[in-house]
């Protein structure tokens, strides 16, 4: 084959140069041989045409590259991509250049050539040292594609298995919350069992309950079958005690006896079973701190079976759902029997609510009827009490015969009597009521004890019983108090003295007790300011008692005296009665005694307070009986323009034994009045202050104040500015015109009394 | 006429008198004031009351005729009669006088025209009316009678 070498090639340039210059059979002769047959052009079609398509290839690469790449949009090293574009067009220039060479060129062409050809030669040096560089960058870029790829794939292996596990928990979420939607035993697992059965897509699903006894395993829920019969199984199985031995679900063989529930076909692969224990917890498990511990531990078994051809295998996330199951269906069951403990004692509650309710309004209805009782007692039974006692009283004062008289003095003695009863029992139960209260006022102590004493005095005076009263030196006369009650209390403790003793004297002595004055350990007094404590001893030389007997002297009812001495009559309540009230006094009663027969000593404290005026405030009672015109002789002087209506005072005044002068003007009235005069009368009914100047005249003719006459105004109009102006000239009084024979007897005194009246208006 | 029959009489037109309003009950007051030592009393006051109120009418009547009626005359006479019939019981008098008095302090002289005359009637009948009762009296009296104590027990 002809090979076409340099120097053919050099010929052939020659040979195409030559053909301008130099004539063609005057080429060099090379050693190559050359065909007969035109080779060359063979050989030339053949390179011309692969050089063609070299030029297209090489101009194609790099348009496609651009396109690609335009298309990528991603691709870091487009400097390099434009170095070796221009390689490559560089080249496909060569190529294409290269075809015109085939045949006889010109200078140009050549210098074309050869030009392209340096070019290109410079470019792909110049890719060359580049592509050291990139190169290796590239192959590093694809050693991580490679990486992140692995990766990607260990991502989504990951992914899968958190699915798969967000999806377990999706199903315990759902499990839980069927289960615990409810607290009801029996629906809790009943519903576990379907829930389970469903998410897992289980064959049969069975839960064994340990029986009371504690020893064996009774099948009570499973969710195919519908009526599980009374299967039992002993509890000391060594599976079973495997199961019970961990928290975690065991796989267990599906020919054990808690598996096997239904009659075995026989022909087909049984599907895998698990079990798993569930704590049966109990209330009294449960400590502040830390879980129940194990040891007095009661489990249920729960055992699932995956179905019998599916050649199905328990997997890790379906075992781990199983376990959190479990617990929680251990949680929702002690629940539900907390829930059944607390409604039972809700329901306790109630009950016992109810009840006392009931007996609350049981025992207000017979507060109430007692109350209307009293109330009734009280009205009904003192009106014809108080009938009987005065018409007897009445009937003693007239003429019987020595018989009826005895008659009717026991019949006063037994209704007095019965009176008195029945208001200790009012008082009593009043008292105990609470609802009694203290009435208080002023009243004077010492009159109080010398009156209690001549109550007494009678009948002490008929057994010979000499009574004395010391009153301290500082016991205060007046103070403030329940007159009434405190004089039952001194009544009931020195009638009681008086009534029990059958010689001997009796000593009552008041004073006012300090702190170191001899008190029952528990009671202290202390004086405070406005009060004081008054201390009542009363001694007496009789029959004494017994010191066991004391405390129960003040309870109701009760009689520590023989028969023989209780003749003197009391219900027994008069000291509790005294107690009540010396207690709502805010004190305490006491009695000692040295033994039977020995006397006795009753002593009370009370609280009383001081009363702030030394002498009475005001007249407690204003004396009813106005004094009958004792103005004998009172020389009055009456001023009034108005004849008539000085006729008719002086007619007043005269009628109440005054003397009377009357005057008819100012001036005669001033020329007139005297230091005589007790009282001046003026009429000032007329408008103007001129009849007031005469107040002030008269304040000025007397300088002394005790020979001035009183002034009093007269007048037909009671309003303030009247008063205010009347007091203003120095009026000592202001009457309203007309005035009547009863306000004028009244206002006369009053004035001559205080020298000042402003209230008859 | 039985003395009896006269007490009662006298007795019936007294009430008679306080149930019309003529009189009120100072009127009682002033028969209190009426005892052996002042046998007259009430006959005294109201005779000194019956010349007072003529003389003050009269006053009155001659101040509202003038052209140029001064109140300030008036009203001192009304204010007069006000206090003289109050001080009696003449207890409708008095109440006129109060109108009158109201209308002295507008200047209305047209009412005050026709409050005189109110007054003026009021007082004539209350003269009529105790004018009667005191010929009772004196003919009670002079049967040998006792005059009854009156009882407001109505």
């Amino acid at each position: 084959m002809k090979h076409n070498h340099p120097l053919a090639k050099e010929g052939r340039e020659r040979e195409r140069e030559s053909r301008g210059k130099i004539p063609i059979h005057m080429m060099e002769v090379c050693n190559c041989i050359e065909p007969q047959w035109p080779a060359d052009e063979l050989l030339m079609k053949y390179q011309y045409i692969s050089d063609f398509f070299i030029a297209v290839a090489y101009f194609s690469i790099p348009l496609e590259l651009i396109y690609f790449v335009k298309k990528s949009a991603v691709f870091p090293y487009r400097w390099v991509l434009v170095q070796f574009g221009a390689f490559i067009v560089l080249c496909g220039a060569t190529h294409l250049i290269n075809l015109w060479t085939f045949t006889t060129h010109s200078r140009t062409v050549a210098l074309v050539m050869t030009t392209a050809k340096v070019l290109t030669a410079v470019v792909s040096c110049a890719t060359a040292l580049m592509l050291v560089h990139i190169i290796p960058d590239l192959l590093s870029v694809k050693t991580r594609e490679l990486f992140l790829k692995n990766k990607a794939a260990e991502l989504d292996r990951e992914m899968g298995l958190i699915r798969t596990q967000e999806e377990t928990g999706r199903h315990v979420r759902m499990l839980t919350h069927e289960i615990r939607s409810t607290l009801d035993r029996h629906t809790i697992l009943k519903t576990t069992l379907v829930e389970l059965g469903r998410t897992l897509a289980l064959e049969e699903c069975a839960l064994w309950m340990p029986t009371r006894t504690g020893l064996e395993l009774q099948l009570s829920y499973t969710l195919r079958q519908q009526h599980p019969v009374n299967y039992t199984v002993p509890i000391q199985l060594p599976v079973i005690n495997q199961v019970f031995g961990t928290s975690r679900a065991v796989k267990i063989s599906p020919n054990s006896p808690v598996a096997r529930l239904r009659p075995v076909s026989g022909k087909y692969l049984l599907g895998e079973v698990v079990a798993v224990r569930v704590p049966l917890l109990h209330l009294s498990n449960f400590q502040i701190n830390d879980w129940p511990e194990l040891s007095t531990k009661r489990y249920a078994l729960m055992v699932l079976m995956l179905p019998s051809d599916s050649a199905r295998q328990w997997h890790v996330h379906e075992l781990e759902l199983v376990e959190v199951v479990a617990d929680q269906v251990a949680v929702a069951l002690s629940h539900a029997a907390i829930l059944e403990e607390s409604m039972r004692a809700r329901d306790l509650l109630m009950e016992q609510n109810v009840a006392l309710d009931l007996a609350r309004r049981e025992a207000e209805t017979a507060i109430r009827a007692r109350n209307d009782f009293l109330a009734v007692m009280n009205h009904e039974m003192r009106t014809p009490m108080h009938a009987i006692i005065a018409l007897s009283s009445l009937l003693q004062e007239t003429e019987l015969t020595p018989e009826q008289r005895l008659m009717v003095e026991t019949v006063l003695k037994s209704s007095s009597l019965l009176a008195t009863l029945m208001n200790d029992v009012l008082d009593l139960s009043r008292l105990e009521d609470g609802s009694l209260q203290l009435e208080l006022g002023t009243f004077n102590l010492h009159t109080l004890f010398r009156e209690v004493l001549n109550l007494i005095k009678p009948i002490a005076v008929v057994k010979k019983l000499p009574i004395t009263l010391n009153l301290a030196p500082d016991l205060p006369e007046f103070v403030v108090g329940d007159e009434k009650r405190l004089m039952q209390i001194i009544l009931n403790i020195v009638g009681n003295a008086v009534k029990f003793s059958k010689q001997g004297s009796i000593s009552v002595t008041a004073l006012v007790t300090k702190s170191d004055n001899r008190a029952p350990p528990d009671f202290f007094v202390v004086p405070t300011g406005s009060h004081f404590y008054l201390r009542v001893k009363v001694k007496d030389l009789g029959a004494g008692i017994n010191p066991q007997d004391i405390p129960k002297l003040f309870t109701k009812f009760a009689q520590t005296q023989s028969l023989a001495t209780r003749s003197s009559g009391g219900s027994g309540l008069g000291l509790a009665i005294s107690k009540r009230f010396v207690n709502l006094m805010e004190g305490n009663i006491w009695i000692e005694s040295d033994g039977v027969g020995k006397g006795c000593t009753a002593i009370f404290d009370v609280k009383l307070g001081i009363s702030n005026e030394s002498k009475q405030s005001g007249i407690p009672k204003v004396p009813v009986n106005p004094q009958p015109g004792n103005f004998a002789g009172l020389k009055v002087l009456v001023m009034d323009e108005n004849g008539v209506s000085r006729m008719v005072t002086k007619g007043l005044l005269v009628h109440l034994g005054c003397e009377v002068t009357t005057v008819s003007s100012n001036e005669e009235c001033l020329r007139v009045v005297s230091h005589e005069h007790k009282v001046v009368f003026m009429d000032v009914c007329m408008p103007g202050v001129e009849n007031y100047q005469i107040a002030l005249r008269i304040h000025e003719k007397f300088t002394k104040r005790h020979q001035r006459p009183l002034l009093v105004a007269l007048t037909g109009n009671t309003d303030k500015s009247t008063k205010e102006k009347c007091m203003s000239f120095g009026l000592d009084g202001v009457l309203l015109k007309p005035v009547s024979l009863d306000n004028m007897r009244n206002v006369l005194s009053d004035l001559l009394e205080h020298r000042v009246l402003y209230e008859a208006m | 006429m039985d003395l009896v029959q006269m007490q009662k009489s006298l007795q019936d037109y007294t009430k008679s008198l306080f149930l019309e309003g003529v009189l009120d009950s100072q009127f009682l007051q002033l028969q209190q004031l009426q005892d052996e030592s002042n046998p007259d009393f009430v006959s005294q006051v109201v005779t000194l009351f019956f010349q007072d109120s003529d003389r003050i009418l009269n006053d009155l009547s001659l101040s509202l005729d003038q052209q140029v009626v001064d109140f300030k005359k008036v009203d001192p006479h009304v204010h007069q009669l006000k206090g003289s019939s109050s001080s009696i019981g003449a207890q409708r008098v008095k109440n006129a006088c109060v109108v009158f008095r109201n209308f002295c302090e507008q200047q209305n002289v047209e009412a005050c025209h026709r409050c005189l005359q109110q007054v003026k009637q009021e007082y004539y009948l209350v003269k009529n009316r105790l004018e009667t009762l005191f010929k009772l009296e004196q003919q009670i009296v002079a049967s040998g009678g006792m005059i009854p104590a009156m009882e407001l027990g109505f």
